[in-house]
C-alpha cells in the first residue's frame, strides 16, 4: 500500500459531533437521529447496534451525504480526516464516495449490476478512480478476489452476477469496495440476507481484511454476537439516540443502560433454558418518531423509570466511571444508582411440560419435484425426467406438548416439508401419520374438517401473513366460523376477543386492518389464528426470522405458552439454532433434503456431533465474550439440487471428509443411545472423541473472571488516578515554579521602575 | 417507518363514508387528479340533473341553423341549434348522461368478465390459464376498431350490442391485469393460510385475492372509461353507435359534418369538445389516483 493512503494516525477518520438528520414526510419533519457523535480513528472497527428504526441505517447515509429526497442533514458536523464534509463540493464528496469512503449493503445481488460481467464492474472502480489502463486494472481485481478469498478468481471474473452464489456474491462486493483502498468502510448489515455458514466466514474475512489493509470500519448490524466477532467499539442506538457507548468489553460486561442490558437479556444465549430461565423480552416497542416521550426515549419500556429523574428533560450522554474504559458513556439518568446487573435478566421460571402419546410420524416420507430436461444430450440418453429431491427419506416423531426443532440453512428442504405436512404439496413416497392417519398423500382439498383443523400454521413473514384487506377479527373469525367451532356471531366475536388477550394484544385491535400493526403484533395476530381451530400440531415456518430480537423474545415466550396451555405439539422450522437450541426438546438437522442429525437438543448440541451440526454450532454468533467457540469455517457452497452427490450429501464442504467412501456411498444412520441418530460414515466412536464446539463456563467460572476483571479495571483506574495525581502536583510545582518566576519578574519590574523613577 | 405512522391515534372504526372522505382527501394532494376528477364530477352532475338543467327538449325542432349565444323568438341558444333547429346545449346534456351511462355500463361488464377470467386464470394456473389465455390473445390480435365494426355490423345497433361488443374487444385485456396481479397475490402467505384451512378456491379468489387487487384496477377502470367514452363516440361517428334521435355526442358530429364547411362549425366543434373533455378528465383523474397511489 503506498504510503500517501496509508491513514493519518493523529486525525482520526471520522469524526462526527452533534449531527442531527431528519425526515420530511406528509406527517412533517421527522428527526431520524439525535445529538449523535462518534469518533473513528484510523484502524478501528466501530459497531453500531440498534433494532431496527433506531436510525442506524440513517447515520451511514448521513455519512456517505445520501439521504435521498426526502432525507437532510440538520445540524452538527462530520469530518473526514479533519475535513468538514458539509464544506466540500459536491464533486468532492462524490470522490471521495466509492475512493476513499465505501459502503456494502445488505443485499448483494442489488448491490451488482446483474448485465455486466464481474471483471467489468471490478475494473471500472479503477478505471473510474484511478485512472488506470484496463489491463492493470483487471490485475488488480484478480488480486483483490484472491484477498477475499475466492478460489479461481479468472474464471469468476467472466460469470455475471447471478452465476454466483450469494456468499460469492458479497465477497465481490466488499473487493469492489476496497479496490480503491478506501480508508473507511461503512458495513450495513452486510450478512443479514445471508446463511449462517455463508455469514460465518464473511465475518472472518471483513475481521481479517479490517486487519490487514488498516481501513477503520463502520459496523451496522441488529446482532449483538456479530459485533464481538468484529468489532473493538460499539455504539447501541435507540429511538434515534446513542444510548450506550464503549469498548466491547466494558459494554459485554458492565451494560449500564436498562435498554442495553435488555437486549441481553432477549438473546437465546446458550445457558438460556426455556423453562429453568426463560428469555426476558423488553415490554412494549419502539415508540414512533412523532411520539417519542418526553426526557428519556426508554423510559416507558424500563423498570428502573422515575419520572422526577427520566421524565422532565432530555438526559444527557455521561460518562461511566466506574470502569477503567474511557470511551464508555452512557445516556441514562440513573446509571450511577441503579445496577442492572443485578436486575434479573431471566423471566420467570417454569414447569417442563409433560409429553404425551405420538401426534406426528413422519415415516420415509419423500418430496421429489419433476423437471423436464429438454435438452438435446437429455433427449439422448432418454432421461428426459430429472428429479429435484426436496425431501429424502424423512423420519420422525412428534409428541403432544413436545415442540420439535426442524433446522437447516436455505434450500435444505425445511419449507418442502412443511408444505406436505399442510397438503400444499403431496409426499411422492412414504408416509405422514397425523393421529394415526396418512395425511402425506392427501391434498388439502381433499383434507377433513377435522384433518384441516388439526394441523395449522404460523407463517415467517409478518407483513405478508395477514390479508391487508380484512380486519384483524374478522381474519381470526373466520378461522373459528369455517371450522364450526362457534356458529353464533355474538359466540364468535367472543371467541376472538378471548384469543386476542390469549396473544396479549388489545381487544380495540379486533376492528383494526394490518397494517395499522407493528410486525410483532402481526405476527401475535398469526398467532393467534393458528391457535383459533384448537390445532393439535402446530407447524412455525421461521416465525421470528423478520422480527427485532426485542419483539422476537416476545414472541417466542408467547408461542411456548400457548402451546403449554393448548399442549399442542409445536414443529419449530428455522435456520437460527440459538433459537431452536432454546425452544425445542429434540432437534432435527436436515442438509440438502436429507436429515443429517437428530436427537434430543443435548444430544444435538454435544459430542457425537454430526460434522454439518458441528459446523452449523460454530458458524452461530454469540453474543457473550465468556462463552469460548471453535471456528470451524466451511468452504464452498450448497451444491444445486438437481445434481447432489451419489453419496453424502454433505461430502463436498464437509471438513471431517474420509474420502471415496463418502463421495459414493449413502452414508449409514448410526444410533446413539436412545434416538439419537447420526447419518454418517464416521463411526461413532471418533465423533464422540470430537471437542465441543463451546465451552460454557459454569455460574463460579463466571463470577470469577468477571471479579478479576472488576479488580484489573479498579487497579488501572487506581493507577490512572494516581498518574493524574502525579501529572497534578507536577503541574502544580510547575505552576508553583511559574508563579515564582513570575513574582520575580515582577520584583524585577518593580526595581525596574524605581530605579527609573529615581 | 413512515407507513406506520399514522397507525395509533386512527379511529379505530371507520364507516364506509369516512373511508370515501379520506380516500378524496387523499386525491387532494395531485392536484392533476382533482382536475381529473372535477371534470368527471361536473359531468355526472350534468347526467344526473338532465331533466332540470336543460333548457329544452332535445329532439323539438325549434329553430334551424342559430349560432351561439343568439337569441332567436326570445329563445336564448347558448351553443346554437342544428340543422333541424334542435337545441346543441339540451342535447349535449341528454347525450352525455347516455354516453356515461354507457360507458361505465360497458365498462363495468367488462370488467365483471375479465375479473372472473383473470382470477381463474391467475389462481388456478395449469390448462385453464393457458385456455384463457389464449383465447384472450386470439382477441387482443384484432385490431379493436376492427372488432366495433365487425359486431355492431353484425348485431344492428344498439345500446346494448355497444355493451356487447365493449365486453368483448376489452375484457381481454382486463383479465390479463387481473391474472398478474393474481399471480402475484396468490404467492402471499395469507391466501396459503386460506388454502390451509380447506376454503374454497371462489372464496380465496373473491375474498382474499379480489380486494387486494383493487388499487390497480381502480385506476385502470378510470383509464378505460375514457377509452369506452372515445369508443362510443367513435362509434356513433360511423353511424354505429346510440340509434337516433336521441342525441349522441359521437352522431352529433356525424351529423354535423357536412355543415362545418358550410358555416357552422359549432355544430361539430362542441360535442367533439365534449368527448374530449370527458376522455381528459377520465385520464387525469386515473394519473392523479396513481400518483397518490404511489406516494408512500
Amino acid at each position: 500500500m503506498p504510503d500517501d493512503i496509508r491513514p493519518d494516525t493523529d486525525v482520526p477518520v471520522l469524526e462526527i459531533e452533534d449531527l442531527r438528520l431528519s425526515y420530511y414526510t406528509r406527517a412533517g419533519e421527522i428527526p431520524a437521529v439525535m445529538d449523535f457523535s462518534l469518533k473513528v480513528n484510523a484502524g478501528e472497527s466501530v459497531g453500531l447496534v440498534g433494532e431496527s428504526g433506531c436510525g442506524k441505517s440513517t447515520v451511514a447515509n448521513g455519512i456517505m451525504r445520501y439521504m435521498g429526497k426526502n432525507g437532510g442533514i440538520v445540524g452538527g458536523t462530520i469530518k473526514f480526516k479533519g475535513r468538514d464534509m458539509a464544506e466540500m463540493s459536491d464533486e468532492e464528496v462524490r470522490r471521495l464516495r466509492g475512493a476513499e469512503i465505501a459502503m456494502i449493503y445488505q443485499e448483494p445481488m442489488a448491490a451488482l449490476n446483474p448485465s455486466m460481467t464481474i471483471a467489468d464492474q471490478l475494473t471500472e472502480v479503477l478505471t473510474e478512480h484511478e485512472g488506470i489502463g484496463r489491463q492493470e486494472a483487471a490485475e488488480r481485481a484478480a488480486e483483490m478476489l484472491d484477498a477475499v478469498h475466492i478460489p479461481d478468481p479468472r474464471r469468476l471474473m467472466d460469470s455475471y452476477p447471478h452465476q454466483i452464489s450469494g456468499g460469492q456474491q458479497q465477497r465481490v462486493v466488499i473487493a469492489m469496495a476496497l479496490l480503491s483502498r478506501p480508508s473507511l468502510l461503512l458495513l450495513d448489515e452486510p450478512t443479514t440476507a445471508l446463511d449462517v455458514t455463508v455469514e460465518a466466514g464473511i465475518v472472518e474475512l471483513i475481521a481479517e481484511l479490517s486487519e490487514k489493509t488498516g481501513a477503520s470500519l463502520l459496523y451496522i448490524s441488529h446482532n449483538l454476537g456479530l459485533m464481538l466477532e468484529v468489532c473493538d467499539r460499539i455504539c447501541v442506538m435507540y429511538s434515534g439516540e446513542v444510548v450506550e457507548q464503549g469498548s466491547i468489553d466494558s459494554i459485554f460486561s458492565w451494560p449500564k443502560h436498562p435498554y442495553t442490558h435488555g437486549l441481553f437479556g432477549c438473546i437465546p444465549l446458550p445457558h438460556a433454558d426455556k423453562n429453568a430461565r426463560p428469555l426476558a423480552a423488553i415490554r412494549g416497542q419502539l415508540p414512533l418518531p412523532h411520539q417519542r416521550p418526553k426526557g428519556c426515549y426508554f423510559g416507558p419500556r424500563c423498570d428502573f423509570f422515575v419520572q422526577e429523574k427520566c421524565g422532565q428533560q432530555q438526559i444527557p450522554m455521561e460518562e461511566v466511571t466506574t470502569d477503567n474504559d474511557p470511551v464508555h458513556r452512557v445516556r441514562c439518568a440513573r446509571w450511577n444508582e441503579v445496577d442492572t446487573s443485578t436486575a434479573m435478566i431471566a423471566g420467570e421460571a417454569r414447569e417442563p411440560a409433560p409429553v404425551g402419546e405420538v401426534v406426528l410420524e413422519v415415516d420415509n416420507m419423500k418430496k421429489y419435484y419433476e423437471v423436464k430436461d429438454s435438452s438435446f444430450g437429455a433427449m439422448l440418453s432418454g432421461q428426459s425426467m430429472r428429479y429435484v429431491k426436496a425431501n429424502e427419506t424423512i423420519n420422525f416423531r412428534a409428541r403432544r406438548s413436545e415442540t420439535i426443532g426442524i433446522v437447516g440453512e436455505s434450500g435444505c428442504g425445511k419449507s418442502t416439508f412443511a408444505k406436505v405436512l399442510m397438503g400444499l404439496e403431496t409426499a411422492t413416497d412414504g408416509e405422514v401419520r397425523l393421529n394415526h392417519v396418512n395425511i402425506g398423500a392427501i391434498p388439502v382439498r381433499s383434507r377433513t374438517a377435522d384433518q384441516l383443523s388439526s394441523l395449522q400454521m404460523v407463517f415467517q413473514n409478518p407483513n405478508d401473513t395477514l390479508n391487508p384487506s380484512h380486519t384483524i377479527g374478522g381474519q381470526i373469525g373466520r378461522v373459528i366460523k369455517h371450522f364450526g367451532i362457534e356458529k353464533d356471531p355474538a359466540k364468535i366475536h367472543e371467541r376472538v376477543m378471548n384469543l386476542l388477550d390469549t396473544v396479549k394484544l388489545p381487544r380495540a385491535f379486533a376492528e383494526r386492518k394490518p397494517r395499522q400493526l407493528s410486525g410483532g403484533q402481526k405476527q401475535r395476530v398469526g398467532i393467534a389464528r393458528a391457535f383459533a381451530g384448537n390445532p393439535s400440531t402446530v407447524i412455525a415456518d421461521e416465525p421470528i426470522s423478520a422480527l427485532d430480537v426485542s419483539v422476537a423474545a416476545a414472541v417466542t415466550e408467547l408461542l411456548m405458552d400457548i402451546q403449554r396451555e393448548h399442549e399442542t405439539t409445536l414443529l419449530f422450522i428455522s435456520h437460527d439454532l440459538s433459537a431452536v437450541r432454546y425452544l425445542a426438546d429434540r432437534i432435527v438437522v436436515m442438509y440438502l433434503g436429507q436429515i443429517m442429525e437428530r436427537g434430543t437438543t443435548d444430544e444435538v448440541f454435544a459430542p457425537p456431533y454430526h460434522p454439518y451440526t458441528e459446523a452449523l454450532l460454530s458458524a452461530v454468533p454469540i453474543a457473550d465474550p465468556e462463552i469460548e467457540k471453535r471456528r470451524i469455517v466451511l468452504e464452498g457452497n450448497l451444491p444445486s439440487v438437481l445434481d447432489p452427490p451419489a453419496g453424502c450429501p454433505f461430502c463436498t464442504r464437509c471438513p471431517r471428509v474420509l474420502g471415496d467412501i463418502c463421495e459414493n456411498e449413502r452414508p449409514p444412520v448410526q444410533i446413539d443411545g436412545e434416538g439419537h441418530a447420526i447419518a454418517c460414515h464416521i463411526p461413532l466412536d471418533e465423533l464422540r472423541q470430537v471437542e465441543p464446539v463451546l465451552k460454557v463456563p459454569n455460574e463460579l467460572e463466571k463470577k470469577r473472571s468477571l471479579m478479576l476483571k472488576q479488580a484489573r479495571a479498579k487497579k488501572a483506574a487506581a493507577e490512572a488516578a494516581a498518574a493524574e495525581a502525579a501529572a497534578a502536583s507536577a503541574r502544580a510545582r510547575a505552576a508553583a515554579a511559574e508563579a515564582a518566576l513570575a513574582d520575580e519578574l515582577v520584583a524585577d519590574a518593580d526595581a525596574a521602575i524605581k530605579q527609573d523613577q529615581t | 417507518m413512515a407507513e406506520q405512522t399514522e397507525t395509533l391515534d386512527m379511529p379505530v372504526r371507520e364507516n364506509s363514508l369516512q373511508r370515501w372522505l379520506k380516500a378524496i382527501a387523499l386525491l387532494r394532494e395531485s392536484p392533476v387528479g382533482m382536475v381529473g376528477g372535477g371534470i368527471v364530477v361536473f359531468f355526472i352532475l350534468i347526467s344526473i340533473f338532465a331533466p332540470l338543467i336543460s333548457p329544452y327538449d332535445p329532439n323539438a325542432n325549434l329553430v334551424p341553423f342559430v349560432t351561439p349565444f343568439s337569441t332567436v323568438d326570445d329563445k336564448f341558444f347558448l351553443f346554437g341549434t342544428d340543422q333541424l333547429g334542435r337545441d346543441i346545449l339540451s342535447r349535449l346534456i341528454w347525450g352525455g348522461q347516455r354516453v356515461l351511462f354507457y360507458a361505465t355500463a360497458a365498462t363495468l361488464s367488462a370488467y365483471a368478465v375479465g375479473i372472473v377470467m383473470g382470477l381463474a386464470a391467475g389462481y388456478s394456473k395449469g390448462w385453464v390459464d393457458e385456455a384463457i389465455s389464449f383465447v384472450a390473445n386470439v382477441i387482443l390480435s384484432f385490431p379493436v376498431m376492427v372488432l366495433y365494426v365487425l359486431i355492431i355490423a353484425t348485431l344492428g345497433a344498439s345500446g346494448l350490442n355497444i355493451i356487447f361488443a365493449v365486453v368483448f374487444a376489452s375484457s381481454p385485456g382486463i383479465m390479463r391485469i387481473v391474472r398478474g396481479l393474481t399471480l402475484d397475490i396468490s404467492t402471499r402467505e395469507y391466501i396459503a393460510a386460506a388454502q390451509t384451512r380447506g376454503e374454497s378456491a371462489w372464496f380465496i379468489m373473491m375474498v382474499e385475492i379480489l380486494p387486494n387487487a383493487r388499487g390497480p384496477l381502480i385506476v385502470d377502470f378510470c383509464l378505460r372509461m375514457g377509452y369506452t367514452t372515445i369508443t362510443i363516440g367513435a362509434l356513433g361517428f360511423l353511424g354505429l353507435g346510440l340509434p337516433p334521435p336521441d342525441p349522441d355526442w359521437g352522431g352529433m358530429i356525424t351529423e354535423a359534418r357536412a355543415f362545418v364547411m358550410g358555416g357552422f362549425p359549432h355544430m361539430a366543434i362542441i360535442p367533439a369538445c365534449a368527448v374530449s373533455l370527458l376522455v381528459l378528465g377520465f385520464n387525469l383523474l386515473a394519473d392523479g389516483l396513481r400518483e397518490v397511489s404511489l406516494k408512500d
